[in-house]
């Protein structure tokens, strides 16, 4: 996966005469992936549980559609523009509307028995009606002022020295992880890997972070961006301008920490493993006495969170809500988590294999943008990329097996 | 087990059937397929409700509605199918629904690792490659891991459905070996077999069951395997079988 996205790159920056490799480029990349990535990581844990949510593209709609009714039209009317309550209240009834969203479909899937698949493909049309009747089909704009950093834009970026001190908290944190992990191993007896192994996985692991913060600093803000940054920190504009490097964005920065928990949640806790072991196999599942049914409703509101989350994040960086927005979207989440080794057939997915999936996706819409080639040529390029990567991944299974 | 009753729909699988099950024994449970071992023994797993009849435990009554309950009682089961999930590896599959966690409330993988070797070097000490999915072990590896999984919690009854179904004669030795360790250590078996050489060679007494209707229950010592195939087949007790009937068996 990781070789085909490099390779991927290198063929798009030769192909668009250098410009896919840029840092302006790979900035712009992390930030339109992140909304796919995040709901992806919820995806891959639906699916391995052998059932799919085909409603998060409307469920985003009609989640973003009331934050942003909230804090455009009820909530100012109560505590005034800008208050710092309205960003937390709308967010915070967004994020609940999901898990009720969420709940709502898995309960009838849980223990009604309705397929998934029926469950959302009616989740889609309802959650889209819903999102139009909101606001009748009106667009709402503009967002809260604070609200609007969850979009990245003008203030939504973190600064040069912020994403550096994030990096090198990432490298600790991946030293960290490494001893314990060996010191665990030690305790209970068993071999660890060699320490040249080990000292090699830090150091890839490290290298990769801080190269990918050094390339993010070097997309410098936008010379309108930096005057007004200037005039407002009181920095003297001087003669050959000002290079401020913007840093990580809000969305990318939400997208790591949602896919990190998201990590945590799948392999570390006791929910991820009865979600795996019943893509694996449900009735052994049941017959260990996992509560099955429940595990089900508790990931569907899961994904209904993330749904909230990407929501904020798509209307903060659109600064507006429309009812339409989120359109196909549900397949293109589908997609990340399948091209990044989820399959359908459950049991098997995981959070980064799905995260990357979306930036490999990405990359492809991008690259062909780059390249000059036309809307309806990049649907079907994705359309038969979508299908090479599943049809790869069952020519290895047969071949494993 | 007294008088227990199951039915889906209009059939009656298991129809007032009564089975015991004393400490150190082992209780074969034989018939054709379709006679309703299974479904009699699922009652007692868990996994299906009795319609009526009760279980007592020490002549205690009890309830059990579900896995969780059954598992609480010291009663573990062995399916015929395995019941593993495919693709998590040797230790999650045996702690699977009974994790161990960390300090930190997180899974303890480690911990769970090493609880399985310490298990397999018991059960199976050829059986070492423990963090691959369980999909890639073979048969008898498999069969080690659902076994480990019912003797680890100190049961006082194991159901066995089937567990040398799809052995090979080495690894149906082994499993007869630890049948009778299981047994000295106090252990009630029920055994749901095929086999009806497995189950002269495992078994104390031995029920037969026909059509979800219990024929009887004999001591192994007093009977013969014509006397039990004629049980299976016919549905009497050997002393009720006429002599037309058994030479009819003989052909």
């Amino acid at each position: 996966m990781i070789g085909a996205l490099i390779v991927m790159w290198i063929g798009f920056n030769i192909m668009s005469g250098g410009t896919f490799l840029t840092a302006r480029n790979l900035w712009n990349l992390t930030v339109q992936t992140s909304v796919v990535a995040i709901m992806a990581t919820g995806m891959v844990l639906i699916i391995v549980t052998r059932n799919i949510d085909l409603s998060v593209g409307s469920a985003l709609a009609a989640i973003g559609m009331a934050m942003a009714l909230l804090q455009t039209e009820i909530l100012p009317d109560i505590f005034g523009i800008g208050h710092p309550a309205i960003w937390i209240i709308s967010l915070a009834a967004g994020i609940a509307m999901g898990a009720v969203i969420g709940g709502l479909q898995g309960a009838i899937v849980a223990y009604v028995g309705v397929p998934s698949f029926i469950v959302t493909l009616g989740g889609l049309l309802v959650w889209r009606g819903v999102a139009w009747w909101m606001a009748s089909g009106r667009t709402i704009a503009p967002m809260d002022k604070t609200f609007q950093i969850f979009g990245g834009g003008a203030r939504g970026t973190i600064g040069g020295t912020w994403t550096w001190i994030i990096g090198i908290a990432a490298c600790i944190g991946i030293i960290v992880l490494l001893v314990s992990r060996r010191r665990q191993r030690i305790k209970f007896g068993f071999t660890p890997r060699p320490m040249w192994a080990e000292i090699g996985i830090g150091a890839v692991a490290s290298a990769v972070v801080l190269g990918a913060v050094a390339v993010i600093n070097s997309y410098p803000m936008p010379e309108l961006l930096a005057r007004k940054y200037a005039e407002e920190n009181g920095i003297a504009w001087p003669e050959g301008g000002l290079t401020i490097a913007q840093g990580l964005a809000a969305p990318v920065l939400v997208a790591i920490v949602v896919a990190l928990i998201m990590q945590f949640v799948a392999t570390r806790t006791r929910y991820g493993r009865y979600v795996y072991a019943i893509g694996g196999n449900p009735e052994a599942a049941e017959l260990a006495g996992v509560k099955t049914r429940w595990t089900i409703v508790k990931t569907f509101m899961l994904m209904g969170v993330l749904v909230a989350i990407a929501a904020a994040v798509l209307i903060a960086r659109l600064n507006a809500a429309t009812s339409g927005m989120g359109q196909l979207s549900e397949l293109y989440v589908i997609a990340a988590a399948v091209i990044g080794g989820t399959s359908l057939a459950g049991g098997v997915g995981t959070v980064p294999g799905a995260v990357l999936g979306a930036l490999v996706m990405q990359s492809l819409i991008s690259g062909m943008v780059l390249m000059g080639v036309d809307a309806p040529l990049q649907d079907i390029v994705v359309g038969i990329v979508l299908i090479a990567a599943v049809a790869l991944d069952s020519f290895y299974q047969r071949k494993a097996v | 087990m007294n008088n227990i009753r199951v039915a889906f729909g209009g059939v009656h699988a298991v129809d007032d059937v009564s089975v015991n099950l004393f400490p150190g024994e082992v209780v074969a449970l034989v018939g054709g397929n379709g006679a309703g071992k299974t479904t009699l023994i699922k009652t007692l797993s868990g996994a299906h409700k009795a319609d009526s009849g009760q279980i007592r435990i020490d002549g205690q009554d009890v309830t059990i509605d579900n896995p969780r309950d059954a598992k609480a009682m010291g009663i573990e089961t062995i399916y015929q199918t395995l019941a593993l999930a495919e693709n998590i590896d040797a230790p999650g599959n045996m702690f699977l629904g009974r994790e161990l966690k960390t300090r930190w409330g997180t899974l303890d993988d480690s911990a769970m690792e090493s609880e399985t070797r310490k298990v397999m070097a018991r059960l199976n000490p050829k059986f070492t490659n423990l963090k691959v999915p369980v999909k890639s072990l073979s048969g008898g590896q498999r069969q080690s891991v659902a076994i480990a999984k019912a003797v680890y919690y100190n049961a006082r009854i194991i159901i066995m459905d089937e567990p040398t179904a799809a052995l090979g004669p080495a690894e149906t030795t082994q499993v007869g070996e630890l049948i009778k360790q299981l047994k000295s250590e106090g252990i009630g078996i029920f055994l749901i077999s095929h086999d009806i050489h497995d189950v002269f060679d495992l078994a104390d007494r031995i029920s037969v069951v026909l059509q979800g209707k219990l024929v009887g229950t004999v001591n192994k010592d007093d009977v013969t395997m014509d006397d039990v195939l004629g049980m299976i087949i016919v549905g009497k007790l050997p002393s009720d079988v006429t002599q037309t009937e058994r030479d009819h068996l003989h052909g």
